[in-house]
């Protein structure tokens, strides 16, 4: 590994490092000294614990500088949906802008049966260029055909930086792609930046359950790839004056090359929820109790326009069905308005919600973590105040 | 309390928890208020191997006996007694094959049991034989290579659940409790048919039914032991499975007390938490000390049996009578601590104090365990 | 059939606390457990083992205690296990892991189906069964709600993505990463547990899988994690007790924008 853990002369051998090491890499010595041994791998857990500052982790950064040097600019995996691109793409494009700081060239891989006007939309949101392969067998996502396409143009165009979003199909192929290019991959990011010194990509995303934030670089190879959780990045503002190179990619027989069929594709039905749209996302909990509790969640969601959201409690109790569910392992939120009932605020429901502009919670238990980082808080029974909050509402209104 | 349970008991255990977390909380209320058999529950729990473990190797079970069916009937009772009761209904049913059955009868039965592929159920009670198994009124008269039976059966766990019966009928009423055989009835014999469910008390997930037979010929075979057995394979099935009872009370009193001290903790009022109140605590305290104790009795009534000690029915009795004593006191005791909320039932303690009546009632009421025990006590004492 | 299933040991995160005054993670006492998506992987394969005839093979990479996610998949019913273990494969990340479990995937021989859970609860990734395919150059299903048909040269399943669902059909061998909608997980059996006491798990080392120490652990791994921090706490707001009405009343001016009608 490239850099070391420092001990400085201020340890007091407390041995509070030693077992906060993940990786047992930590003994204290006859001195009564913390010592490292060679299976350190920097993860810098032992850092924060010591409550007296005495370990410090330096990295030195190497690789091949002059092969690494050959690759620039970023590429975006656009992602189609109902024939433009999805919010998601947007949402990369907007980062890589903001990544690029004008300096990187930033291309779009649109990967469609019918591109139609797509690749103008992607110039207008940020692309200076959007590479399209298109054929008539990419009308449905699958992994062989995008992955060729992609490793393709990778090899083909040597961007530095590779975002795709963390959906269903970005974190389908994206691990597929980088291990077939022996390069780095980092999952479902919610921060990118370019640090200063070393030109690297500084991505960060949250790991045990969004109790820690983890940053991450991939220092020896190239391309850097993410993928990056929709919902967190913010898109650009679309701009039409915006001009950029389109490229027709020659689709070849080895592209469109498959082991697989999509035997059929059955869209979700009509009233599909997406609850990363909504302006008002009102949750559910454990507090809950059972499923037929929540059609007061909904009462009060119709009421205000809203949508109605769960806890992974309560979707794993059944409860509620999982295309609602907010936090770590559901979906990431930003409503202008998030209420949360009868749930507890844990830290993996937390990362899913706590960009939200307002956050209001009811909980009976005045001791629930939730009361700790809302904006304004209800101590009571919710079976109580949801419903006669209803009547407030209906009674104001008239 | 540590009972230093070996690895199987333990990993009886796991398994009876893991269950009832996943399989039996989530839907008891629903069972309960449905009166619905846990059809789903039994087919998990087979797959998990509980059925063999009072079933002995040789006939595919896993042979670990009275205490190791204690430690599963308690356990899964915490989550319901009526799925609890349902399980160790087939233990029951089984006994009589098991304590007096022939090798034909074991080799053809037992390894169907033991993989829950086939339920069991005892069939003793009558309308009008209930603590006096005497006044059983069911016939079977031989004839040829068969038997013919007539009469009805009540009350019977299991019954239309299970496809084996074990059943107690007077082959020479002459001879009263000395004429009573014990027979095995597979369900789809012409003549067995079952009559109404119950609609219960407690223990509402578990079936409880009537069996009629009318003119129901079995196969000579199927007697089990000899002709004018039939009461002592009834007693002696009895005393093995009071300590099953006695487990299915602990195991609801430990449930009740479990949510008195999870409400108790959470529950505030004048603006401290309800069990910083010393009345409070007292009625923690006794519920503890009561269930530990039922505990051991349960316990060592299991070892005694396991043991092959001859002489256990005043000790499992005493086991039965406590525990289900206990299970009655705690578990009143859990409603009186949530007060209106466990009188209500979105909390389960009303449930559970229903469930806990029927272990002071069913198989042998405590008023004749009391007469069985100062009896047993009474002739030891006389012996000496 | 010859199925493999490929499961890590992961803390509980939900038991994952974190220090308030220092805001380090408390893992003290957090249990470790099979990654709970890794359950609904090996019921998937146990489930179509039953149907079709074959082992499954559990295998996990990782230090010699996690031998007892190993014994708990036995105790499901698992057939046999493999424990990937040497200090060359430590600190590796998914390029790394997968490099690893695509060697002693091709060292089993013969493998019909590789599943894998979604993702690990620790590292929330999702990447390590893609890049196994990858690895092995098989083709992949991933995120499937449901194994439609399964037969000795195919495979039909249903793959859940946001805008509805695919059914997707490929060859054998294959990668696959299941979803908990594919089933229920089976409870341990008791001769599951008893055989999982008595059994010795096979401990393969670096040496046993032909590889070296450049391409696996910390060496063989592209990223590096550089810096971890706990995320920035937001702070709480007013916190109101009192009777519903007043509770009720100052919702209503919040979620009404103060004052009543929005």
């Amino acid at each position: 590994m490239s850099g070391f853990l420092e001990i400085k002369d201020s340890c007091t051998g407390c041995g509070i490092c030693v077992k906060t090491c993940p990786v047992q890499a930590l003994s204290i010595n006859d001195n009564k000294r913390a010592v490292v041994s060679d299976a350190c791998t920097l993860c810098s857990i032992c850092v924060d614990s010591c409550p007296f500052q005495s370990l410090a982790v330096h990295h030195s950064f190497g690789g091949n500088e002059e092969q690494l040097a050959k690759y620039s600019g970023i590429l975006v995996l656009c992602e189609m949906r109902n024939g433009s691109p999805d919010r998601s793409t947007y949402e990369l494009l907007g980062e890589a802008r903001k990544l690029s700081a004008g300096e990187k060239e930033v291309s779009a891989l649109l990967i469609a049966a019918d591109p139609s006007d797509a690749p103008e939309k992607l110039i207008h949101a940020g692309a200076d260029r959007v590479i399209v392969a298109e054929h008539s067998s990419f009308e449905h996502f699958s992994t062989e055909p995008w992955s060729s396409v992609l490793t393709h143009v990778i090899t083909e165009y040597m961007p530095e930086i590779v975002l795709a979003a963390a959906t269903t199909t970005g974190r389908d192929v994206m691990p597929r792609v980088s291990k077939i290019l022996d390069t780095g991959l980092t999952a479902d990011c919610t921060d990118l930046k370019i640090d200063a010194d070393s030109g690297m990509l500084m991505q960060t995303r949250p790991a045990f359950g969004g109790n820690i934030m983890a940053t991450i670089v991939c220092d020896r190879t190239r391309p850097q790839m993410s993928t990056v959780r929709p919902g967190v990045m913010k898109p650009m503002e679309i701009d039409t004056s915006r001009t950029g190179e389109v490229i027709n990619l020659q689709v070849t027989d080895e592209m469109t090359k498959n082991r697989s069929k999509v035997l059929e594709f059955v869209p979700s039905a009509g009233d599909e929820v997406d609850i990363t749209e909504a302006e008002i996302v009102i949750s559910g909990g454990r507090g809950m109790k059972n499923p037929e509790n929540f059609s007061i969640l909904h009462d009060l969601a119709h009421l205000l326009g809203g949508t109605v959201g769960a806890s992974r409690a309560a979707v794993d109790n059944g409860w509620i069905e999982y295309p609602r569910q907010v936090g770590q392992t559901g979906k990431t939120v930003q409503p202008k308005t998030y209420l949360a009932v009868g749930i507890s605020g844990a830290v993996q429901h937390r990362v899913g919600m706590q960009s939200s502009d307002t956050i209001y919670a009811v909980n009976k238990d005045r001791d629930a973590n939730i009361f700790q980082f809302c904006t304004e808080g209800f101590v009571g029974d919710l079976f109580e105040i949801i419903p006669a909050l209803v009547k407030e509402i209906e009674k104001r209104r008239g | 309390m540590n009972y230093m349970l070996n690895e199987d008991l333990q990993a009886i255990k796991e398994i009876c928890i893991e269950i009832g977390e996943k399989h039996i909380l989530p839907i008891r209320a629903e069972l309960d208020e449905e009166n619905k058999f846990p059809r789903e529950i039994m087919n998990i729990m087979a797959q998990s191997d509980l059925f063999t473990i009072y079933i002995p190797e040789e006939y595919g079970g896993t042979g670990m006996g009275s205490m190791a069916l204690a430690v599963a009937t308690e356990e899964l009772s915490r989550y319901c007694g009526g799925v609890a009761v349902s399980y160790a209904a087939n233990a029951l049913g089984a006994m009589p094959i098991l304590l007096m059955g022939s090798e034909e009868q074991k080799k053809k039965y037992l390894p169907q049991l033991a993989s829950g592929e086939k339920l069991c159920a005892f069939a003793l009670t009558e309308p009008e034989a209930g603590s006096d198994a005497g006044g059983v009124k069911t016939r079977a008269i031989k004839d040829g290579d068969h038997y013919i039976l007539n009469g009805t059966k009540q009350w019977i766990t299991n019954g239309g659940e299970a496809q084996i019966y074990t059943v107690i009928a007077l082959t020479d009423p002459e001879r009263g409790a000395r004429g009573a055989s014990a027979f095995i009835v597979e369900e789809g014999t012409p003549g067995f048919n079952y009559g109404k469910k119950e609609n219960k008390m407690g223990i509402r997930a578990s079936a409880t039914r009537e069996l009629i037979f009318e003119d129901c010929r079995i196969p000579a075979e199927n007697l089990i032991s000899r002709e004018g057995f039939g009461f002592m394979v009834a007693m002696k099935t009895l005393d093995n499975s009071r300590p099953g009872v006695a487990a299915q009370a602990v195991g609801i009193a430990q449930g009740a007390l479990d949510e008195a001290l999870k409400y108790s903790n959470e529950r505030k009022q004048f603006g401290v938490k309800i069990n910083s109140f010393q009345g409070l605590q007292f009625m923690l305290a006794d519920m503890g000390t009561q269930i530990e104790a039922a505990r051991a009795l349960t316990y060592t009534a299991a070892g005694l049996i396991d043991s092959g000690a001859k002489n256990f029915n005043k000790v499992s009795a005493m086991a039965k009578v406590f525990a289900s004593d206990v299970a009655m006191k705690v578990t009143t005791d859990a409603v009186q601590i949530l007060g209106g909320y466990g009188y209500m039932k979105e909390y389960p303690v009303e449930k559970m104090m229903r469930d806990a009546k029927i272990t002071q009632i069913y198989e042998g009421t405590n008023q004749i365990q009391r007469s069985v025990i100062a009896k047993a006590m009474i002739k030891e004492a006389h012996r000496k | 059939m010859k199925f493999v299933v490929a499961v890590k040991q992961v803390p509980d995160t939900a038991e994952v606390r974190i220090d308030p005054e220092r805001g380090t993670l408390i893992r003290d006492g957090v249990p470790s457990i099979m990654n709970p998506f890794d359950t609904y992987a090996l019921e998937e394969a146990m489930k179509w083992r039953d149907e079709l005839g074959g082992v499954v093979t559990v295998i996990t990479m990782g230090p010699p205690q996690a031998e007892s996610v190993l014994k708990e998949a036995i105790s499901m019913g698992a057939d046999d296990a493999i424990l990937i273990s040497d200090r060359a494969f430590a600190g590796a990340d998914t390029w790394a892991t997968s490099h690893t479990l695509a060697a002693a995937v091709a060292e089993l021989g013969d493998v019909d189906a590789v599943f894998f859970g979604k993702q690990a609860i620790d590292g929330d990734t999702a990447q390590t069964g893609p890049s196994v395919a990858a690895s092995l150059d098989w083709p992949q299903i991933t995120f499937v709600g449901k194994v439609r048909e399964l037969n000795k040269d195919s495979i039909i399943a249903e793959r859940y993505v946001e805008t509805g669902m695919q059914v997707v059909q490929t060859e054998l061998p294959v990668v696959l990463t299941i979803l908990k909608d594919a089933n229920v997980p089976r409870v341990p059996s008791l001769r599951g547990k008893m055989k999982s006491r008595k059994v010795q798990i096979p401990v393969w080392k670096l040496s046993d899988l032909g590889l070296t120490e450049a391409e696996t652990g910390l060496n063989g791994s592209p990223t590096k994690v550089v810096v971890t921090a706990t995320p920035e706490a937001r702070t709480g707001g007013q916190i109101h007790e009192g009777s519903t009405e007043e509770l009720v009343s100052r919702l209503a001016d919040l979620l009404l924008g103060e004052g009543g009608e929005a």
